[in-house]
């Protein structure tokens, strides 16, 4: 994973070098942003919190297992295996909560059979989406989010389709 | 966000009720909004990081560089932005610090889009048709290597844990594409639609 240690200072690296090239106060600019950034943390605790209190009052109620119970058939229809579907409802809700579930499904099955590609290709094709609605309209007071929520469901929906299509595909399994 | 908020509460009691796990239920309540303040302050230093960072980028023209790279994408998405603006500008560089994988960056920088995004509209608290598409964007993962996923199949002793890669990028793609499409055929047929956006010139 070399790579991945590389972009964040080779990122830093590169504004910094830039700055000073166009002879930026880069320490006195960098500190005005700096105050910005704690300005937007404060911001959108709030939403933050509701969110999370929500989230987590349905992870704990057990409704995940219920609905996860309800989705075997459409899964099934969908052929989307039946192992994958908690990760599934889980994602979009609960980051923390999704990796706990997709690292349980690696171990058990093999990061490298079917439902762990599968879950991987899911996992690394989607995004938190309550928490990305909540943090980005919550910095903004904006309470009326209109379509957001179905169309982001549905780009999560077909991302989950697709990933089992995906693996089928790419490794014919 | 109301129905959001209320509902999942709602659909909390009432499967607490039924699996008899009130308790836990009750212990998430008070335990999660502390967690969400603890969240913050982690948050908090990259966010004071990255922001800094890109105050750098903005004064020394490095943002205007790259949104002029991305015009193209911003203006293929966005209708009736110009992508010489402030929101264009940040929505640039929040779509490059996900293609990145820098997601610490690329909040403090889709906030600041979105605040861009909120100068250009009327204040009464509803979302911008742009505002929409920008946050499906970002509810859709755009990062070109999944890094995370890649650590954990590695731990899990995978032979070739990055073979996912392409698999990932066609997914991503048709999830985004089909988000976007669904953003822009719901912003026609809702009721309150029909909202900035669109407004400042640039037809459909």
């Amino acid at each position: 994973m070399t790579l991945d240690n590389m972009v964040v200072p080779a990122v830093i690296c590169a504004i910094l070098i830039y700055g000073l090239y166009k002879k930026v106060d880069v320490f006195g600019v960098f500190l005005q942003g700096a105050k910005e950034g704690f300005t937007t943390a404060i911001d959108i605790l709030p939403a933050l919190v509701a969110l999370m209190t929500c989230v987590g009052m349905f992870k704990a109620s057990g409704a995940l297992d219920i609905l996860t119970w309800l989705l075997s058939p459409v899964s099934e229809l969908l052929r989307l295996p039946g192992e994958v579907v908690p990760l599934a409802i889980l994602r979009p809700i609960s980051g923390s909560g999704a990796l706990v579930i997709y690292n349980d499904l690696l171990e058990t099955f093999g990061p490298d059979s079917f439902i762990g590609r599968v879950a991987s290709v899911m996992e690394g094709s989607s995004e938190t989406t309550f928490y990305t609605i909540a943090v980005y309209f919550g910095a903004i007071r904006v309470t009326k989010i209109r379509h957001t929520l179905p169309a982001s469901l549905t780009a999560d929906l077909v991302g989950f389709l697709m990933s089992a299509w995906m693996v089928r595909i790419v490794f014919g399994m | 966000m109301k129905w959001i908020f209320s509902g999942l509460i709602l659909l909390a009691v009432l499967f607490g009720i039924l699996n008899g796990r009130m308790d836990a239920v009750t212990a998430a309540a008070l335990r999660e909004c502390g967690n969400a303040v603890e969240l913050t302050l982690t948050l908090m230093g990259s966010m004071c990081l990255w922001s800094g960072l890109m105050k750098i980028a903005e004064k020394a023209d490095l943002t205007e560089k790259i949104s002029r790279l991305l015009s193209p994408v911003i203006r293929l998405l966005f209708r009736g932005m110009d992508y010489r603006s402030a929101a264009a500008k940040a929505i640039t560089l929040n779509i490059s610090a996900n293609l990145l994988g820098l997601g610490n960056a690329a909040t403090p920088l889709g906030i600041a889009a979105m605040k861009e995004m909120a100068k250009l509209a009327p204040a009464d608290g509803a979302a911008t048709n742009n505002m929409v598409l920008f946050v499906v964007l970002n509810t859709a993962s755009l990062q070109l290597i999944p890094t995370t996923v890649a650590q954990l199949r590695q731990a899990a002793g995978s032979v070739n844990p990055l073979d996912i890669m392409p698999a990932v990028w066609v997914a991503s793609l048709v999830s985004v594409v089909s988000g976007v499409v669904m953003a822009r055929f719901l912003e026609r047929i809702g009721g309150r639609g029909r909202r900035a956006g669109r407004a400042v010139g640039a037809g459909r």
